[in-house]
């Protein structure tokens, strides 16, 4: 399988009055075709912005990518011009958000929306787009999709525009789909459909999925590498299995202690990381996670670690050494 | 209470669209359908003028001058001895297309502005929100008298002179809704397909801010009529024979000690037809409020 996606060193910084928030901060990583990449991480760690930047969809000002690269099908998505990002946008990379109940347009039908995607790429006529348009609300699992064409979007529940939103994604088979927590806002029953529904559908289309969440179990279950993210920079990077079954950053390792498991007696008690996130405005010189780390050491404070490999493809960002 | 829920559950209410949905909301709040039935009445009178007129508005008859109201004449004749009530059903149809045009020329206008303002944000809004500013500044009627003084007077320059003056007043309205709206999701899920600018705006901001546009045009529409009727009073507005009511009302002034008809109908006229265009337009603020929308 060849490298779809290349991020390189990508620093995306937010100007505002109070100081330059370095959201996301050098930040590398690759993306296999047909592979899901999980990025975890707490709110405010830069998961989201990393992967507006890659359709340059950050707002300016305040936002600005200042460094990096970003190589789509050997392309450096940060270079090239407005006209082109464009085609690129919803044709070959597309985008699921947060929000299913504001991410669709109150006031159009959603046969409507999913056209415009349509329209907009792959030149269809009316007739056309229409059958297309009903192939997807199908594909996604919308039962009666030609009375529901014509639908607004507050007809229909969260799972449901969750669907169509995807049904939108989807709509001009791309090739990379980012997935930014799209389950964050629905129901527990209806999250793992969801999930299922992307899981199947970009598998048959053999799309590559950036899956953005803070739910382990969701990364646990649906991808095959993880990138864990702090403070605007990657932690830990590796195949999802080795990531879970030897963590090696003590963050990742929080965060893994910090969630509740089947596996565990039920007495046991969750433990908790020390602390708060830091202030990304004003970033101690060595490692971010030093103040709420329980492996610290005297070279923490002044030098920061840079990603080293552990591992078969396994990485972490991090001076201590950890037992496998 | 009850009884609207039980209605909202049949399936047939679902097909009927946006606009059956609104005219449900407004038929319940009474004052707003006494606006509308006002408003229809006065766009029928201005469409079907030729029909509904007994006599010719421009027919004279100085022997019957002043006369009182009569079967015949049933809102008395003025002081050339012209039918009143014919002179007001004509007189619909200047002040209704003052008020589109005026209405037009502050949304084809003022919304684009407003619109492109707020969506590139930073310099551009900067700079078109002080223009907007001074504009807002000047009061409208100064504004207007100022430009009838450049422009001429005249009808067509009286339309040109409200309607620019109601331009900034757009351009504001727009300018807010599309700060609430231009941070919603959908527009970024918009960009996030490849949508262009103008397909953004047109396609999402736009409809979205309709609203509140919708109600300020009518309310704007009285104040249209109202300014309309002012200019024409100070004899700025159409050029005499025109049927306008400002204009009838500054004739009938000199006789109202003698022949009270002649000022009164046409301004009763232009307090009901402004009454109905506001009651209307608050009726519509309610029926489109997104927070009362289930």
């Amino acid at each position: 399988m060849g490298i779809l996606l290349q991020v390189r060193d990508l620093k995306t910084y937010f100007y505002t009055d109070a100081g330059v928030v370095k959201a996301v901060d050098g930040v590398s990583y690759d993306l296999k075709e047909g592979e899901t990449l999980g990025l975890v991480g707490e709110s405010g760690c830069g998961k989201s912005v990393s992967a507006l930047s890659i359709l340059r969809l950050i707002a300016n000002p305040p936002g600005k990518i200042v460094g990096g690269e970003i190589f789509f099908e050997g392309k450096d998505l940060l270079k090239i011009s407005e006209k082109e990002i464009r085609n690129i946008r919803g044709n070959h990379i597309a985008m699921i958000f947060q929000e299913p109940m504001t991410s669709l347009n109150p006031v159009l039908t959603i046969g409507l929306q999913i056209g415009e995607a349509l329209e907009l790429h792959r030149n269809m006529n009316k007739k056309e787009a229409r059958e297309e348009i009903l192939r997807l609300l199908r594909m996604v699992g919308i039962p009666d999709p030609e009375r529901r064409i014509g639908d607004y979007p507050h007809q229909f529940s969260g799972g449901m525009r969750q669907r169509v939103m995807i049904a939108m994604a989807l709509s001009c088979n791309p090739k990379l789909l980012i997935a930014d927590e799209p389950t964050t806002a629905v129901d527990v029953t209806i999250q793992a459909q969801l999930l299922e529904v992307v899981k199947e559908l970009t598998s048959r289309l053999g799309t590559a999925v950036m899956l953005i969440t803070h739910n382990l179990g969701v990364v646990a279950r649906h991808v095959n590498r993880m990138a864990v993210m702090y403070a605007g920079r990657i932690v830990e990077q590796g195949p999802a299995a080795e990531v879970y079954a030897h963590p090696q950053h003590p963050y990742t390792i929080g965060l893994l202690a910090s969630v509740p498991r089947l596996d565990k007696p039920r007495k046991e008690r969750l433990v908790p990381i020390d602390g708060q996130p830091p202030n990304l405005i004003l970033l101690p010189p060595g490692c971010s996670f030093m103040p709420r780390c329980s492996y610290r050491m005297e070279i923490c404070s002044k030098e920061r670690p840079e990603l080293r490999p552990v591992g078969d493809g396994h990485f972490t960002a991090c001076w201590a050494n950890m037992e496998r | 209470m009850a009884d609207s829920r039980l209605q909202i559950e049949k399936p047939e209410r679902k097909e009927r669209g946006p606009v059956w949905d609104v005219f449900r909301r407004l038929s319940k709040r009474i004052t707003a359908m006494m606006g509308l039935v006002i408003v229809v009445v006065f766009l029928l009178s201005a469409l079907f003028a030729p029909l509904l007129a007994p006599h010719d508005p421009y027919e004279h008859s100085l022997a019957d001058k002043l006369a009182t109201p009569s079967w015949d004449y049933p809102l008395g004749r003025d002081e050339l001895g012209r039918c009143i009530l014919s002179r007001i059903i004509y007189g619909a149809r200047i002040s209704l297309l003052i008020g589109l045009i005026v209405i037009s020329i502050g949304i084809f206008v003022g919304v684009p502005i407003g619109v492109v303002s707020a969506y590139f944000g930073g310099k551009v809004d900067f700079i078109v929100q002080r223009f907007v500013d001074t504009m807002l500044a000047f009061p409208g009627i100064l504004l207007a008298l100022l430009l009838i003084a450049m422009l001429g007077v005249g009808l067509h320059n009286v339309m040109i002179a409200v309607g620019i003056s109601t331009i900034p007043i757009y351009a504001r309205l727009a300018r807010s809704s599309v700060l609430a709206i231009k941070s919603r999701q959908f527009v970024e899920a918009a960009r996030s397909i490849g949508s262009s600018h103008l397909r953004i705006i047109l396609q999402h901001l736009i409809p979205n801010s309709l609203s509140p546009i919708i109600v300020q045009s009518t309310l704007h529409m009285a104040t249209a009529i109202l300014w309309a009727a002012g200019l024409g009073f100070l004899g700025l507005g159409v050029s005499p024979p025109t049927a306008e009511w400002g204009a009838m009302l500054n004739g009938g002034r000199l006789y109202i000690r003698v022949a009270y008809h002649v000022a009164t109908f046409p301004g009763l006229m232009i307090f009901v037809t402004v009454l109905g265009f506001n009651l209307l337009g608050d009726g519509l603020r309610d029926a489109l409020d997104p927070r009362l929308k289930t």
